[in-house]
């Protein structure tokens, strides 16, 4: 079988954001793979490792700069890439139109995704390449097991979480507490150098963005930052509860 | 036709319903807001809705006991398209942004996901949301003939039930057989108020030394607020605390008047979750902690010394 993961590469959760005309500028920044879409690239390779007869194909829709992403998911184990290649921003319900004819392309039975992307703040990826493929899904996925054509997992929803049992081909996006991503080792590293990298182009797709973004900015709410000392925790205590009291009246 | 879905547990509409009627209010001109009810002896619940919506449209259907993204993706597809829906509103809770991606792929149609502001203007939406870990707040627009949205929990004022009830209408639905089979199921049990709808949190981290710290500190100044608890992922993962609990980028999203974090040093994953509280407060005993660059109120210091001494001051 095939085991599509899907990966979107965003600024690190430490750097900071900057705004350049009129667009996040990223000019810099340290890129990394989502977290939410390694647990996914470290889950499959988990499946093949318990047993599954896999080849593990790792996507990525973005600028060149996305290899350096899939080189790293590479160096983890996956077995080769596929890169469709744009500057376009697309949202995430028109990506999934890209990922699904990939994965039909690949005939994959296994998708793996982030729960949610790190610079859309989205949920939507997994669920919209499902129902595009006419797949069912299981979201928020804290285990996952896969016996023959049979997934088992627990996943999280409102009201707490769920067991469940799911049949291939079916979409998997992660939560966290899934699995502990590996570091890639040194030889892997090299190894993943000489692995194929399939390039594309967006324009084989069809595919056009839903949304127009008009605008972005940082609001920064203006904070007080009034901190006091606590060397005197008691004095400290009484003037912070007397300034959330009569100043900040959030208590009472 | 603005068609809205309605949220309900144990008989009852969800909070962040009444704010989606809010929502469907503001963007209707004509008086054409249906409230679609999915569920299973839902008799209840639709004569709630009966106040919120101009029309109510019932699928009272066993299948739809339990939620199940696939269903309810179909259900809602089938309704709008029906009905000739311009806009399809359904809340921004875990659920409602699991199946309306499906929605938007049955069709054809944008996907304005987790909005907390929404423009409608010759035809175009206009909406607002944070991007990049609730750091950066983009306005997207989107023109199409029918456009799904989901609508942040808090974001819309709760609407105010009309004097008079709608009329009910049964509807018919082609439903698909469920493929996710549930075999089992854990729901949070708290005695305190729920995060997402807490007026106060107080939130724990490492800071807090233990799981018995994180109970006499933490737990008690919440008790002693009336807040809900909040917790950082460090002491989730370490077990101390229970994943419902969690803030942050893999937990939930609040935006109480006040937040209130002990021992909590302020990671980026953590403030994704938290930064748009009103007023933030912080006891840490690093001045150096990220957390004080977004805080208003906060003492650096020891927070086994500092907390009881709130809490003795509180009850005086």
């Amino acid at each position: 079988m095939r085991i599509l993961t899907v990966i979107r590469q965003v600024p690190d959760a430490e750097e900071s954001i900057k705004i350049k005309a009129g667009k996040v500028d990223l000019e810099g920044r340290k890129m990394v793979i989502d977290t939410m879409d390694e647990y996914g690239v470290e889950e499959a390779l988990r499946l093949k490792e318990s047993g599954a007869q896999a080849e593990i194909v790792v996507v990525a829709v973005g600028p060149a700069r996305a290899e350096d992403a899939l080189r790293t998911a590479l160096a983890m184990g996956a077995d080769r890439a596929v890169l469709v290649e744009t500057d376009t921003a697309l949202d995430p319900i028109a990506l999934s139109s890209v990922v699904a004819q990939v994965a039909a392309k690949e005939q994959a039975e296994l998708i793996l995704c982030g729960g949610q992307q790190a610079d859309w703040d989205s949920h939507a990826l997994g669920a919209a390449i499902a129902e595009r493929l006419g797949w069912p899904q299981a979201t928020w996925t804290s285990a996952l097991a896969l016996s023959g054509a049979t997934l088992t997992g627990k996943h999280d929803v409102d009201e707490g979480s769920e067991t469940f049992t799911l049949s291939l081909p079916a979409v998997v996006t992660t939560q966290q507490g899934l699995n502990e991503p590996r570091y890639p080792t040194l030889p892997n590293i090299m190894r993943a150098k000489k692995k194929e990298i399939r390039r594309e182009t967006l324009e084989a797709y069809g595919v056009t963005a839903k949304l127009k973004t008009v605008g972005v900015e940082i609001q920064v709410k203006e904070r007080l930052k009034k901190i006091l000392d606590g060397k005197d925790a008691q004095a400290a205590a009484v003037q912070l509860v007397r300034l959330l009291r009569e100043e900040a009246r959030v208590i009472a | 036709m603005i068609l809205m879905v309605v949220e309900h547990a144990n008989g009852k509409l969800s909070k962040s319903t009444y704010e989606l009627a809010a929502a469907a209010r503001h963007l209707d001109s004509d008086g054409g807001v249906a409230a679609l009810v999915l569920g299973s002896g839902v008799a209840a619940v639709a004569t709630e809705a009966a106040y919120l919506g101009d029309q109510v449209l019932v699928a009272d259907r066993p299948e739809l006991a339990l939620y199940d993204a696939e269903l309810w993706a179909a259900a809602v597809a089938q309704i709008a398209r029906e009905g000739e829906a311009s806009t399809i509103l359904i809340c921004a809770s875990r659920g409602g942004r699991e199946y309306s991606p499906r929605v938007a792929v049955k069709l054809d149609a944008p996907l304005l996901e987790d909005v907390f502001s929404l423009q409608l203007s010759e035809g175009t939406l206009q909406a607002e949301r944070y991007t990049f870990l609730n750091r950066v707040t983009e306005t997207i627009q989107a023109h199409a003939p029918a456009v799904v949205i989901t609508v942040k929990p808090g974001a819309f004022a709760a609407a105010t039930p009309a004097s008079a009830a709608a009329e009910q209408f049964d509807v018919d639905i082609d439903l698909p057989a469920r493929r996710l089979a549930v075999t089992g199921r854990t729901t949070d049990k708290s005695e305190r108020i729920s995060l997402t709808e807490a007026e106060i949190v107080v939130s724990g981290g490492r800071g807090v030394g233990t799981p018995e710290g994180f109970v006499e500190l933490v737990e008690g100044l919440a008790d002693q607020l009336g807040a809900a608890v909040g917790a950082t992922r460090a002491v989730v993962d370490a077990g101390w605390r229970p994943y419902s609990e969690q803030v942050g980028q893999t937990g939930k999203t609040v935006q109480p008047k006040a937040y209130i974090a002990v021992g909590i040093s302020g990671a980026v994953q953590h403030l994704s979750g938290m930064n748009k509280s009103k007023v933030i407060v912080a006891i840490n005993k690093d001045a150096d902690a990220p957390i004080f660059k977004i805080a208003d109120y906060g003492i650096a210091g020891d927070v086994k010394e500092i907390v009881p001494a709130m809490l003795q001051e509180l009850r005086k």
